[in-house]
This record gives structure tokens, C-alpha cells and sequence, in this order.
């Protein structure tokens, strides 16, 4: 792959709304991907495996609950920094963003969130230094878009709970020492419950031959009888509620990472323009090409301002579902549509693995999809204003 | 052992360099500024001495409130403590005379200074600073070693490099070479939470007179178009570097 000279598109100076310490956390975390990511993403990519080398690495920049307290490990910092941070490593691959997205959002946030202080000392210092991973269970091969009709389910047995199900497309499920897995009771009620590897019963297998999010495991998890000891239920919310509550700060993760995607094509796009010759000029010269180029700044300048807008009323939690679901659709179409623009401006090589487009061009196909589909953001939104709920 | 890195806070490689006020201002709109990469070797050597030596390490800067962020980056790859003195760093001599109180002020054994900032390139500040702490001096300083108050230091000169032994307390300028950009570390989270809480001390300047004033500043002319000539046709090659070029 060619050397990463990636220079970040600031429109409208909008590193004027950031702090001083945002920009040190971005910084830290773009110079990170520059010297970590960015040399081995493409051949971790094309042999369809996660780089768990830099596990460490991302701990390490924070990539792992950032906003987590520090008293469990955390850095204890704001939304809008957690938000630059996904943003920066998403810039290098969304499926590394997903790992550290599911690690901080999914896992993380529910224990901290749900769980009981107990809980929150056992497991979260070791997930924010990245010494477990873990991993989220609500999919299902039969629920997607409509979790609150899953099967897996768990008993009382009196001094434990009994789990059986599966559960299905779960980032991290291969090599994730815990897993939160959401399941119904004997009354249907929807509960967190920590499972963790070597629990007899449960397996992970991985989900092979993805066209997409290829530097990132994937897998299936697996309840035959599980039995989970009692203190493994988050006891603190239950309902759809509650896993949904990890979606919004997950989804709001992903608003912010769709613009590094974004911001990856458009640079790599510009600069080939400059360089690249037709007819005896940079093809940068030609209307059509500038026309892209242009839109695609406009596009992500209009992104990262909304983005922003959302990290501020999220630090003053006021940001509503409905609003993180809009800037996690609006984003990520807008990095789709600029990933494929940019694909043709490199024309053939557009393809190659030489450049990142092609990458980020499919991951982003399983970003539009997974936390919610690019149709049921929409009728979230549709739900908002009108009041009526079209989802069924 | 009590070392002082002195930080400049210059404009990010890769800025697009524009002035404004008639040619007399750099146009910092839009610019990113980075630690000079200079005296960010020295800074990661510094580190080196602090974790190995048990040296403390503290970090000056002689500019206005906004090169903090600067200071806070030292900060957090591990300075103990950050001084800025507030006053616009001028021109060298004015800068050299207010790191000098400082240095006297702290005591500090060794000062590691970039051997020249990559914005305005005066390379003035170490050497004076080593004259006016009356200190002794290394210039373009590609490996330190210290052992107690001996040091011994290599520093590149034309076509090679030449060891020199010498005694703290001492100013180096530092360079490429002190440490690799291999070994150039990026902030990590506990660094940067840490940096919240470490001190950053703005001390007001004292008496200092700028020696020079920077009338104009002009960008380098830009580079005319590359003509190709075919290997097949050197008479016109020499036609044109004759009538064209006028080197022959």
C-alpha cells in the first residue's frame, strides 16, 4: 500500500469549536493510525483477519470508553472526544473502529450503565486497558431490524440462570472473553447477562468470507444450556430499553467514524486528481472531476458540523435517539456516496489495494446496514416528527 | 539531574505558508502547530534520561497563550512540568535572554534546545543560550550520554561526526539523530489525563531587547513547468538550455 499522507479537510476551521485537549486526543489518535494502521490494514484486510496486535495500541490512545470514569479505568473524558477518537480510527478502517466501538459502547457502556459497582470494578479496568475483549449480543438470524421479537432466552434454576439461543453478526464474538448478551426471561422481559468464555455451552464460531469490515472478526454466538451465575444479570435496566440505550451511544460513535471514511476518500481523491494526467493535464483540471471533489467537501463540512452539534447536546445530555439517527444515516450515506465518487475519480486504480477507497467502499456497505439499517433510521426520524410509527 | 527542553511551536510541516499585513505577518489562519521537530528529538531523549536516570524533565516556551497546547502535548509524553513565558518570541536574542532566567532560575544541568526551528530556521538560541548561562555547548548533537556530571556527546559535522567529551552543566542543540523518528512517541490516554494535572507556570518576561526586525517575508518563486526533450533529439536540448535556460 502507499505511504499514508493523509491531510485532514478543515472547510470551515472548525477546529476552532475544540478544545485544546480535543485536538491533543485526535492528534494522538491520527498520528497512531498513521504509524500503526495504515502500514498493515490492507494485508490484514485482504487475508480476512484482525490485526489483534494492536489491541494494546488502541487501549492506548483511548479507543476503549473514553468517557468511562476514571475510577474503572476510563479516561473520563467528553462525547466529542470519544467521538474524534472513532472518527481518527475509522479514517485508517471501519473494521478496526468496530472493534473499538462494540469494546466502548456495547460492552462497556451496558456494564457501566447497568451493572452493579461489583461488575464495574471486575470488568471494566480490564477492558479499558484491552486486556479482555468483549463482545454484543442482540442480532439474531431471524431478528434484525426487529430485536424485540428474538428467542434466546434463560430460566431461573434457583441458584443460576440457564441460557440457550444464538445470536448472530457479532463483531469481537471470536476472540471476546465476555460477551453481553441480551435474552428473555420467562416473562419475556429483555435482560443484559455477562457471558464469559469457557462457560460450558457456549461457543463462538467465526463467520467467514465477508466481502466487508475483512480486518474484523465476526462471528456467531452460541447457547446450548449455558449456565450463567446470578451476579451475571445487570440488574440496573431491563426492556428493549436497554440494549437500545448501548445502540445510541454506539450509533453516535459510527456518525462520527463515517466522516473519517469519508474524509479518507475525499483527500486520497483530491490528491490523485493533482497527480494524475489526461489529455495531457491533471484530470483535477476537468469540470466533472471538480464537481465531485467540490460536493464532496461540501458533504462532509455539512457532516462534521452536525456531528459536532450532536457531541455538544450529548455532553449536555439532551441528544435524543432520533437525532443520533440521523447523523449515523446522514454520515454514513454521505461517506458511501463519497467512498464510490472517489473510487471512480482513481479510475482503475481505484480498485487496488494500492489506495483505501475500495476498502472503505465495502466496509461501508456493513456500516449503512448494521446498528440500525439506512431504512430504519429513516423511519425513526419518520416517527419523530410525525408521530405515527411506521415500522409496522 | 535537572533538565530543561526547550519547545518551539511552529507551524505543521505539510502548512500551506501564507503572509498577510503587506508581506510583514504570518498568516496563521487554518495553520495546525506542532512541537519543532527538532526540539522534539531532544524531548524523547529527555525522556530516556527521566526514565533510566531519574532525571526530572521540564519544558519551556517563550511565546504567547497560544502555544499551551504545545506545551500541554510535552505534557503529556511525559514532562514533568511546563514553563511559558509570556512575551512573543521575536527574534533569537530576545528568546535566548529570557530562556537564560529561566535556566538560572531552575538550576537545570542540561538544556536541550532543537539546534534551530524549522519556521524561521535563525539556529541562534542554543549557542547564545550556552554563552549567556555560561554553559558548556554542543551543537547539532546526535547522541548524549551522561554519567553524573560528565557527558559525552557526538555531533555531526561536515562529512562525518566527531565525539566530544564535556562536563553539565550544558546546552545541546538537538537534531535528528539524538533519537530516530522511529522512536518519536505519540501521546497515549493516561499521558493526556495526566497532563490535566501536572503544572504549567507563565512567567512574566523580563527586560529583553529584540536585536533585529523582520521587515518582509517572500515565498520562494514557484517551480516552472518540467520540459521533456526525447533522448532522441539533444540538439534541441542544448538549444534550449542555451536560449531558454542560458546556462550555456
Amino acid at each position: 500500500m502507499k505511504p499514508d499522507l493523509f491531510e485532514a479537510p478543515d472547510y470551515y476551521n472548525l477546529d476552532d469549536l475544540l478544545t485544546e485537549e480535543h485536538k491533543l486526543v485526535r492528534n494522538a489518535a491520527r498520528s497512531w493510525v498513521k504509524r500503526e494502521v495504515s502500514p498493515i490494514i490492507e494485508d490484514y484486510a485482504q487475508k480476512g483477519a484482525f490485526p489483534k496486535h494492536i489491541i494494546g495500541g488502541l487501549a492506548d490512545i483511548g479507543a476503549f470508553g473514553p468517557y468511562i470514569p476514571e475510577a474503572y479505568g476510563g479516561a473520563g473524558l467528553d462525547q466529542i472526544s470519544y467521538g474524534l477518537i472513532m472518527q481518527e480510527i475509522e479514517r485508517g478502517d471501519s473494521g478496526i473502529r468496530s472493534t473499538a466501538s462494540v469494546q466502548s459502547s456495547l460492552v462497556m457502556y451496558p456494564i457501566w450503565k447497568y451493572g452493579t459497582e461489583a461488575q464495574r470494578k471486575k470488568y471494566l479496568p480490564k477492558l479499558a486497558s484491552g486486556e479482555w475483549m468483549g463482545c454484543f449480543g442482540l442480532t439474531e438470524p431471524d431478528y434484525g431490524s426487529n430485536p424485540s421479537g428474538m428467542t434466546t432466552h434463560f430460566k431461573d434454576m434457583g441458584d443460576h440462570y440457564l441460557l440457550n439461543g444464538a445470536k448472530m453478526w457479532i463483531s469481537n464474538a471470536p476472540f471476546a472473553q465476555i460477551a453481553v448478551v441480551w435474552a428473555k426471561d420467562e416473562t419475556g422481559r429483555i435482560h443484559g447477562l455477562i457471558v464469559e468464555r469457557g462457560m460450558d455451552g457456549f461457543s463462538t464460531p467465526e463467520t467467514h468470507n465477508k466481502w466487508s469490515l475483512r480486518a474484523s472478526a465476526t462471528g456467531e454466538l452460541i447457547f446450548n444450556n449455558v449456565k450463567i451465575p446470578k451476579d451475571h444479570i445487570l440488574p440496573n435496566k431491563s426492556g428493549l430499553s436497554a440494549p437500545l440505550g448501548c445502540l445510541d451511544s454506539a450509533r453516535y460513535g459510527i456518525a462520527w467514524g463515517a466522516i473519517g471514511a469519508a474524509m479518507d476518500c475525499y483527500d486520497t481523491a483530491l490528491r490523485y486528481s493533482k497527480e494524475r494526467m489526461q489529455f495531457g493535464k491533471p484530470i483535477g483540471q476537468f469540470q466533472l472531476q471538480q464537481k465531485k471533489l467540490a460536493e464532496m467537501i461540501t458533504e462532509i463540512t455539512k457532516a462534521q458540523l452536525l456531528t459536532w452539534r450532536l457531541g455538544v447536546l450529548k455532553n449536555e445530555n439532551k441528544a435524543t435517539s432520533a437525532q443520533i439517527s440521523m447523523a449515523k444515516r446522514n454520515n454514513v450515506e454521505m461517506a458511501i456516496t463519497i467512498a464510490r465518487e472517489a473510487r471512480q475519480i482513481l479510475g482503475a486504480m481505484g480498485i487496488s489495494g494500492e489506495y483505501s477507497i475500495m476498502r472503505h467502499a465495502m466496509n461501508l456497505e456493513s456500516v449503512i446496514t448494521y446498528e440500525g439499517t439506512h431504512d430504519i433510521h429513516l423511519l425513526i426520524t419518520g416517527l419523530d416528527i410525525t408521530g405515527f410509527n411506521a415500522f409496522k | 539531574m535537572k533538565i530543561l527542553v526547550c519547545i518551539s511551536h511552529v507551524p505543521d510541516t505539510t502548512s500551506k505558508i501564507n503572509f498577510s499585513e503587506g508581506d510583514t505577518k504570518f498568516d496563521t489562519n487554518g495553520v495546525q502547530f506542532i512541537i519543532n521537530p527538532n526540539d522534539e528529538y531532544g524531548l524523547t531523549r529527555a525522556m530516556w534520561f527521566k526514565e533510566k536516570q531519574g532525571a526530572t524533565v521540564d519544558v519551556v516556551n517563550v511565546g504567547g497563550p497560544e502555544t499551551e497546547p504545545t506545551l500541554r502535548k510535552a505534557l503529556a509524553l511525559g514532562a514533568d512540568g511546563a514553563i511559558r513565558v509570556n512575551t512573543p518570541a521575536l527574534d533569537g536574542f530576545a528568546v535566548a535572554e529570557q530562556l537564560a532566567k529561566v535556566v538560572k532560575d531552575g538550576a537545570y544541568d542540561l538544556v536541550i534546545a532543537g539546534r534551530e526551528s524549522i519556521d524561521y530556521n535563525g539556529g541562534m538560541v542554543p549557542g547564545m543560550l550556552a554563552g549567556l548561562t555560561d554553559a558548556n555547548f554542543v551543537n547539532t548533537c546526535i547522541s548524549l550520554e551522561i554519567d553524573g556530571t560528565n557527558a559525552k556527546a557526538i555531533r555531526e559535522i561536515d562529512g562525518g561526526k566527531e565525539t566530544v567529551t564535556t562536563a553539565l552543566p550544558l546546552v545541546i542543540g538537538a537534531q535528528k539523530g539524538l533519537v530516530e523518528e522511529s522512536d518519536l512517541r505519540i501521546p497515549n490516554m493516561r499521558g493526556i489525563m495526566m497532563a490535566r494535572k501536572k503544572p504549567l507556570t507563565v512567567l512574566e518576561p523580563i527586560e529583553a531587547s529584540t536585536e533585529t526586525v523582520s521587515v518582509k517575508f517572500e515565498k520562494p518563486t514557484p517551480k516552472g513547468a518540467v520540459t521533456l526533450v526525447s533522448p532522441d533529439n539533444l540538439d534541441e536540448l542544448v538549444q534550449l538550455l542555451h536560449t531558454e535556460a542560458k546556462v550555456i
